[in-house]
């Protein structure tokens, strides 16, 4: 396949950065985007050119480290993780335009590679659960409707990723702080720290400076494991609850 | 209370501010509507300019109606606070964005709003501010004196401008609900199987009704 990328590449964060061209001739479609990056920046080392910085670690859309915003998509066009796109999702000759994370909270450290500590600050605020919760208990021991342990796990099944950030007109974080909220929320082993757990990570997330939510849904519909936004709305409920029940007065 | 402030100042509290306003708006939006629709009674008025005279003189009505442009002055002042707020979260924008993620109201809330802003400005200037303050003619039923409020809205309502800005207008409105009224129980919260599909035809058939038949109104009125 013959690939036109068009690629932010930025030297630092103070840098003002621009978009960059590159022409790729020999491009297998059984690729992955990843590795289309990998066969560029061989290219650009061979050349003694400073190649593409981007995050990336798993490699098999587990770890939610690769952000790339594809053709105007976290993660482009497939509801996946870029490491799980293939260049088969394109077609030959396409113009592909790549952009790092766009938000005040995830600022660029260089290229494509944008700097999420704020979401680990929001999960050190309140997404833990601090009691012993002891060794692994026999089955069924702790009684949890099965319904219940889907929906905790749906929400628990959110890589932390940010295409949620990423996709936002706002640049809101809810879909990611309100998947933390509920998978504690659900569980027995939540309860302890329920509503402080709801007021700090609102809290911590509205001091990263992340905006406010709209309900377009472009988070849900963009990201790759499909967090629901019913999380949204459980979050927006344990927050109203939280602040007019818990002890933090 | 500072546990209320801090809710309120909260990007969630002032979501869900905008949410209850809206919604008290949209109450608003029908009581409104009912009360139009004498306007095409065919009997030259007598009806709206009575009708007209109930709400601006009712005790009730007047307190409630205090509390109504507060409603509209909070949901106006904290959309533009939010939106604020929405931009600088994002100070560098994308070259290319996708568009198939979410609906085009829900995007566009603000640019909704502002064009129904645009519209109660001019809205209040004809009727509203003429009825309170301006020269407006009477008439009398019954040996009672009524300000003719009537025939202000009939004159406006003969110019083709006056009813094309309103029909415009309508299908701003029309938008706005169509995300507004769903999105709003979202934000209070309250998203389950059992009354969902209930909010979601609620809101459609608000969005679609209530424009419809304001702008409906004035249409008729220039035809006859």
């Amino acid at each position: 396949m013959k690939i036109k990328l068009k690629v932010w590449r930025q030297k630092n964060a103070s840098d003002k950065g621009n978009f960059k061209t590159y022409d790729l001739d020999d491009i297998s479609e059984d690729m992955s985007f990843l590795e289309m990056f990998d066969i560029l920046n061989e290219d650009l080392v061979k050349k003694n050119e400073d190649p593409i910085h981007f995050d990336h670690d798993c490699r098999e859309g587990i770890c939610g480290m690769c952000s790339m915003y594809i053709n105007g998509h976290p993660h482009g066009p497939k509801q996946t993780t870029t490491c799980q796109l293939h260049m088969r999702s394109f077609k030959d000759g396409d113009t592909i335009t790549v952009e790092p994370w766009r938000a005040k909270s995830f600022p660029v450290v260089k290229d494509l590679v944008v700097d999420r500590s704020s979401f680990d600050r929001v999960m050190q605020s309140g997404g833990y659960v601090s009691v012993n919760t002891g060794g692994v208990p026999d089955a069924n021991e702790i009684p949890i409707p099965k319904k219940i342990a889907d929906e905790a796990f749906d929400a628990a099944t959110c890589i932390g990723c940010g295409a949620c950030v990423a996709a936002c007109k706002n640049a809101s974080a809810m879909l990611f702080v309100s998947a933390k909220v509920s998978q504690l929320a659900m569980l027995p082993q939540g309860q302890v720290e329920r509503k402080s757990r709801a007021e700090n990570m609102v809290a911590q997330m509205d001091e990263e400076g992340f905006g406010a939510c709209t309900n377009t849904g472009a988070c849900s519909a963009e990201c790759p494991k499909g967090i629901s936004l019913e999380n949204i709305a459980r979050m927006n409920r344990e927050y109203l609850g939280a602040k007019a029940s818990s002890d933090n007065l | 209370m500072s546990w209320f402030s801090s809710a309120m100042s909260s990007t969630l509290g002032k979501k869900v501010l905008m949410a209850l306003t809206g919604l008290f708006l949209v109450t608003f939006l029908i009581v409104h509507l009912i009360g139009n629709f004498q306007l095409l009674a065919n009997d030259d008025g007598q009806s709206f300019n009575i009708y007209a005279k109930f709400m601006t003189t009712n005790p009730v009505i007047k307190t409630t109606s205090y509390l109504l442009y507060a409603t509209f002055i909070v949901h106006i002042i904290w959309a533009i606070i939010l939106t604020l707020q929405n931009r600088k979260s994002r100070p560098v924008g994308y070259a290319q964005t996708a568009s198939n993620n979410s609906t085009w109201s829900s995007r566009n809330m603000g640019i909704l709003g502002t064009i129904i802003l645009i519209f109660l400005v001019i809205h209040l200037r004809n009727f509203w501010y003429e009825m309170h303050w301006g020269g407006i003619p009477t008439a009398t039923y019954d040996g009672s004196e009524y300000k003719d409020l009537f025939s202000i809205v009939d004159f406006s309502f003969n110019n083709i401008f006056y009813v094309l800005l309103y029909t415009i207008s309508m299908i701003g409105l029309m938008f706005h609900l169509y995300h507004g009224f769903k999105s709003a129980f979202q934000t209070l919260g309250l998203n389950h199987p059992k009354y969902n599909n209930l909010i979601k035809g609620l809101g459609y058939g608000i969005a679609i009704i209530i424009p419809a038949l304001f702008a409906a109104i004035p249409i008729i009125m220039y035809l006859n």
